[in-house]
């Protein structure tokens, strides 16, 4: 009998410094070069390393999902790999922005390589959807901690193209998402992935940020329209007309007073959904299938997957059930969090909506941004940086 | 017009809170590294098949994300009866005592029988063809003694971050084990 060594483990730590080594080249580009080829060449490779070499396995997206299990679960280690896979754009994004979005991580590389004709989406339908990507998050943490199952694995739509294989259903939402993100930025990266909530978060914080022009900006409006992904910002005020003023006030403490309603109410919803999530995980349903066959006797002749799981239940009663009120016990804990964690989503992105900003350039925004460097082709400092043209001497009267 | 930073009072203070901001998510992710990397498995760990769990009920052949499953099936030759009638090569009551396909357990004919000497037979796999549903194993299991088994092999295995057999296993068979010691093995043998 054959037994051939899986990959080495060594490779854990190759994969980790090629990733330290992408993401240095990433900071590289966006804030030295301000290289939009640069970053092109860098997805390139990403996207062959990262996805079609590597599969797509191990990746920065699913990592949460590792850590949340080794945190929850004593019997399981998270690799060391998970852990940078995590780590470095995280701490990257803290001080510089999610530079690895912008070119390192595999799925956003494919879907910027393939956006052909960006069309705007309407600013309420994309703020609407921005909430997504937290929830989902939340999802992905609950059932790894639970020891469910990997569900930001299992539902990831760009995997099973870089196998070239996988579930009829996850090929088939890859594909339709592909044809998608030629027309609508990176609809992966902004309604969906959980890791870039985390990056975006990292990133409105971050010391350093994208600018689209090397020094100065002149409000000349050119890369207004500029950014395919909708992290573009005008220039704001921050102080609205004397007029509007009271009823912004007004609006921004109902926002303000309802967001702990609704975090107790998601609480309530989501100790009430606990029974129902619990029955993904594999000992719950056992548990379940178990007590509604009671007394019923044992199938013969070929049996199916399930009859031999019961089966297997049949021969352990008691470990079976102690297993799943286990599980269930941890359920009503995650799920009454995570209902909690969903009403603070929405609540945060309604005050946010409320909230007034001052802003005197036009400037990508910070959580938003992809550091795409796409806009940056658009400021005429940015050309006259590169020699593309030549400084305008301004006329000597200005008028105001 | 402005470079951002020189500007007034509120974007001083968005500098400082987002400054604190940072520091304390610094801090904050800090604690949850030291946690994790206390229990880091150093080693890293690999997919496979607990053969004294595994009831044979087939998921592994259409489970795995790959077209043609990582699992496949594996001969401990050393606890092999070298059966003439191998449950595990031939169906329940066959017609012939031949390599017939209709006589066969294998729905891809990966198992090869060799005459031995009257009346010993041996049978290895033709792992190329071998799709791990383990109907061989179950023949084998039941009125044999167990040499054939399953195991997730590791040539092929993508070493997926969760393993999506082991969700639907129904012996529960799939665990993680150190990547240095990648087999779960029913014998020692060659
Ligand atoms: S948002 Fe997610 S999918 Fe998009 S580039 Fe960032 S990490 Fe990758
Ligand atoms: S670099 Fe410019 S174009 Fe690219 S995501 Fe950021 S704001 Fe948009
Ligand atoms: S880890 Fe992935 S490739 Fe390996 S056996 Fe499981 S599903 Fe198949
Ligand atoms: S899924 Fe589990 S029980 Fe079924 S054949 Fe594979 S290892 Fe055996």
């Amino acid at each position: 009998m054959t037994t051939p060594g899986p990959r080495a483990a060594y490779w854990e730590y190759v994969d980790s410094l090629v990733l330290a080594t992408a993401l240095g080249t990433a900071l590289w580009l966006i804030y030295t070069r301000r290289s939009r080829r640069g970053l092109i060449a860098l997805s390139i490779f990403s996207l062959i390393y990262f996805g079609f070499y590597r599969k797509g396995c191990i990746c920065s997206i699913g990592s949460v999902q590792n850590l949340a299990m080794a945190l929850f679960d004593n019997g399981y280690a998270a690799p060391v790999s998970a852990i940078a896979f995590f780590a470095l754009p995280v701490a990257v994004a803290l001080f510089s922005g999610r530079a690895f979005c912008s070119g390192v991580c595999p799925h956003g590389a494919l879907q910027d390589l393939i956006l052909v004709k960006p069309l705007k989406v309407p600013t309420w339908l994309e703020q609407g959807l921005s909430v997504l990507p937290f929830i989902y998050l939340g999802a992905g943490v609950l059932f790894a901690a639970t020891g469910t199952t990997f569900i930001i694995c299992q539902y990831d739509p760009f995997v099973p193209i870089f196998r070239m294989s996988g579930r009829t259903f996850m090929v088939l939402s890859g594909v339709a998402l592909l044809v998608l993100g030629m027309f609508v930025g990176r609809p992966y990266c902004r309604f969906l992935c959980p890791f870039g909530a985390i990056l975006k978060l990292a990133g409105t914080v971050s010391a350093r940020r994208v600018r689209v022009t090397p020094d100065l900006c002149t409000q000349c409006r050119l890369c207004e329209a500029s950014c395919p992904f909708g992290a573009m910002r005008t220039p704001e005020t921050g102080r609205p007309a004397p007029r509007d003023l009271p009823s912004e006030r007004r609006q921004l403490t109902l926002a303000l007073m309802v967001t702990p309603l609704l975090i107790f109410a998601g609480a309530w919803g989501g100790l009430k959904f606990s029974p129902t999530a619990a029955m993904l995980h594999p000992s719950v349903n056992l548990a379940h299938e178990f007590l509604a066959n009671q007394g019923k006797p044992a199938p013969t002749g070929a049996l199916s997957p399930a009859d031999l799981e019961l089966q297997r239940a049949r021969q352990n009663p008691r470990e079976t059930l102690v297993a799943s009120a286990k599980v269930q016990h941890r359920f009503d804990m995650g799920t009454t969090l995570f209902g909690a964690w969903i009403g603070l989503v929405i609540g945060a992105k309604w005050i946010s909506l409320r909230l007034r900003r001052t802003r005197t350039d036009y400037e990508p925004d910070r959580g938003d941004c992809v550091a795409c460097a796409r806009c940056f082709d658009y400021c005429p400092n940015e050309l006259v940086r590169r020699g593309v043209i030549s400084p305008v001497k301004e006329p000597a009267t200005t008028t105001l | 017009m402005s470079t951002g930073a020189s500007s007034g009072g509120p974007v001083n203070r968005r500098h400082f809170l987002r400054q604190g901001a940072r520091t304390a998510a610094l801090a904050g992710g800090g604690v949850l590294l030291g946690l994790l990397v206390g229990r880091t498995s150093a080693r890293g760990t690999v997919w496979q098949i607990d053969p004294q769990k595994c009831v044979r009920c087939g998921n592994c052949a259409t489970s795995c994300v790959l077209k043609q499953s990582a699992v496949k099936c594996v001969h401990a030759f050393s606890m092999c009866g070298y059966c003439q009638l191998c449950t595990g090569y031939f169906e329940p009551a066959p017609n012939d005592l031949n390599t017939g396909a209709e006589n066969c357990q294998c729905p891809t004919a990966a198992i090869r029988r060799t005459y031995v000497e009257d009346p010993y037979y041996e049978y290895t796999i033709d792992e190329r063809l071998c799709i791990g549903c383990a109907k061989c194993v179950e023949g084998c299991n039941q009125f044999g003694n167990g040499s054939l088994f399953l195991q997730i092999r590791h040539d092929r295995c993508l070493n997926c971050n969760e393993c999506a057999i082991a969700k639907v296993c129904a012996g529960d068979a799939f665990r993680r084990v150190p990547v240095n010691q990648p087999y779960l093995l029913k014998a020692i043998s060659h």
